[in-house]
């Protein structure tokens, strides 16, 4: 994107102002309740680091499983054209718009003991109920969403031009895909899975609904944040900013490939 | 461009959002609730000018009964409204030192209200109007054959308690103690009704609640009462505040509490009452 216009109104710079304010103010208020002196104590405590340690594994998983499913699913999205495409897209982003405990709620009742396929896992001898799956299931349902949408738009924007140019010098449609299409939105592919990285690392409603919350198996960073708030609020307030460092980390890394990738 | 002029509006989304927050913060307590004029038959001007909000901030547990109660307050003091925070002791707590206008919180644990006396925003002593116990709930049929305290530590029970951090996991931590029997839950939840919504939806074989939420569900779970609870009872401290907006009226929803027919209807929705 360079800047050829700018020729923007001054008083949009008020409104712009005061949002931005608006968000960045809470985040300065809470670092001025931080006990600074112990801050290194109080997130290295054993249950923190546990905490963090799952919500990495976890979040990485279900970033691989965003993956795995969104980028067919963003892929068809964007290059195919079919009946009800606008309905399948609403109901894929559906997650990002729900209130999290309505998904933790709809996870329950599928993957649950008595869930619709939850029933037949069980019979399997599989539980997935209170176990670190159910935890990744959660996190990959709320943040596929975000790869889709966001991959979605990469693909419209670089168009098709030279996806035609290969299949009309003869290659198959897999050839396609693999040597033009995905090196292409490679760099929006990163972007993409750190956006849903990110937000299945914050995710807390569906998990506490639906995966439940036991040290080193199920409860995340955001769950030992929520029940350390009432114990011991200077350890939450710590481990939030370590969760606000980790985001805004990821999300820097995102701009940065974003930028890059329009050079 | 696009993405510029999606961020901008982004941007004014915000702050009209922010602004909205504010304009709404303040309807709320103005509006007066012109509904019924005829009400106050000896003086009606009088009854009009009197409208009055009771702002109660209540432990998540008393929502049943309070809001059941605040009818017959309604009728015993005309012109007056009671209007209810219920959430979590530990939220409201911290909404009441961050300087909520409330006029009586009503808490489930003294440990939450031990800062409001300590900030000095208490109008008189707390006092404890009712007490709760942990019970076992298990899903309907009892599919774990669970019969006492002790049979919940048996193997390959999915059971579901509070977290030692939050007031109902203390009463089960102090019970594990004091009977020697060690829990291995699958989940330690934040809340009772976490603990609740995982045994109703089978998920959790037997999980500890307190007596009244064990009540409240109904037959949506069975209730196990034992008598090793008796080793953590909780005591619910209510206090009027001394900010309070509604100072009167605000001592008068305490009295009505503490009152021996709401004590008797709150023993009857499964609540313990103070000696």
């Amino acid at each position: 994107m360079t800047r050829i216009y700018s020729g923007l109104p001054k008083w949009l710079y008020l409104p712009a102002l005061i949002g931005a304010t608006f968000i960045v103010l809470p985040l300065v208020a809470m670092a001025t309740r931080i006990d600074w002196s112990n801050f290194f104590e109080l997130i290295t405590s054993q249950s923190s680091l546990t905490a963090l340690k799952l919500s990495l594994k976890t979040a990485s998983i279900s970033t691989l499983m965003c993956l795995l499913f969104g980028v067919p699913i963003a892929l068809i999205l964007a290059r195919e054209d079919f009946r009800g495409q606008q309905l399948v897209r609403s109901i894929v982003t559906l997650p990002m718009v729900l209130p999290p405990v309505v998904g933790g709620l709809a996870l329950l009742y599928t993957f649950g003991r008595r869930g619709l396929l939850g029933q037949y896992f069980e019979a399997l001898g599989l539980n997935i109920a209170f176990s670190t799956t159910a935890v990744i299931l959660a996190q990959t349902f709320v943040a596929m969403p975000f790869l889709v949408v966001s991959l979605e738009g990469t693909l419209r924007t670089y168009g098709q031009r030279y996806e035609v140019v290969a299949a009309t010098l003869g290659a198959s449609p897999s050839m396609v895909l693999r040597k033009v299409t995905l090196p292409l939105i490679l760099p929006g592919l990163l972007s993409a899975a750190v956006l849903s990285f990110a937000r299945a690392l914050g995710e807390f409603g569906a998990t506490i609904t639906f995966a439940g919350s036991l040290e080193g198996v199920t409860r995340t960073m955001p769950l030992e944040i929520y029940l350390q708030r009432v114990s011991d609020p200077q350890g939450a307030i710590a481990l939030s900013m370590v969760l606000i460092f980790v985001a805004v980390l990821v999300m820097a890394v995102t701009a940065q490939i974003t930028k890059r990738s329009q050079i | 461009m696009k993405t510029r002029g999606l961020k901008s509006v982004a941007m004014l989304g915000i702050a009209t959002l922010a602004f909205a927050g504010c304009s709404t913060g303040t309807n709320e307590t103005t509006t007066p609730e012109s509904a019924d004029p005829g009400t106050g038959n000896d003086a009606t001007t009088e009854a009009t000018a009197k409208e009055r909000d009771l702002v109660v901030f209540a432990a998540a547990s008393m929502e049943p009964t309070f809001t059941e109660l605040a009818k017959q307050f309604e009728e015993n003091n005309p012109g007056v409204t009671v209007k209810f925070n219920f959430a979590g002791s530990q939220d409201l707590q911290e909404q009441i030192l961050g300087g909520a206008p409330a006029d009586v919180f009503a808490s489930a644990n003294e440990k939450q209200m031990e800062p409001i006396v300590e900030a000095g925003l208490n109008d008189g002593e707390p006092q404890i109007f009712v007490t709760n116990t942990l019970e076992i709930v298990t899903p309907p049929g009892n599919p774990a054959g669970i019969t006492n305290f002790a049979s919940l530590a048996q193997e390959d029970l999915k059971l579901v308690i509070c977290a030692p951090e939050v007031p109902c996991g203390s009463a089960t931590k102090k019970v594990e103690e004091s009977t020697g029997v060690t829990l291995k839950p699958v989940s330690e939840e934040d809340s009772v009704t976490n603990v609740l919504a995982k045994v109703q939806a089978g998920e959790g074989d037997a999980g500890l609640v307190y007596q009244t939420d064990a009540k409240a569900a109904g037959d949506t779970v069975l209730a196990i009462p034992f008598p090793e609870s008796d080793v953590a009872v909780n005591k619910y401290p209510i206090v009027a505040l001394k900010a309070a907006p509604q100072a009167e009226l605000a001592s008068a929803w305490v009295d009505f509490i503490l009152s021996a027919d709401v004590q008797a209807f709150l023993g009857e929705a499964g609540f313990g009452l103070p000696s």
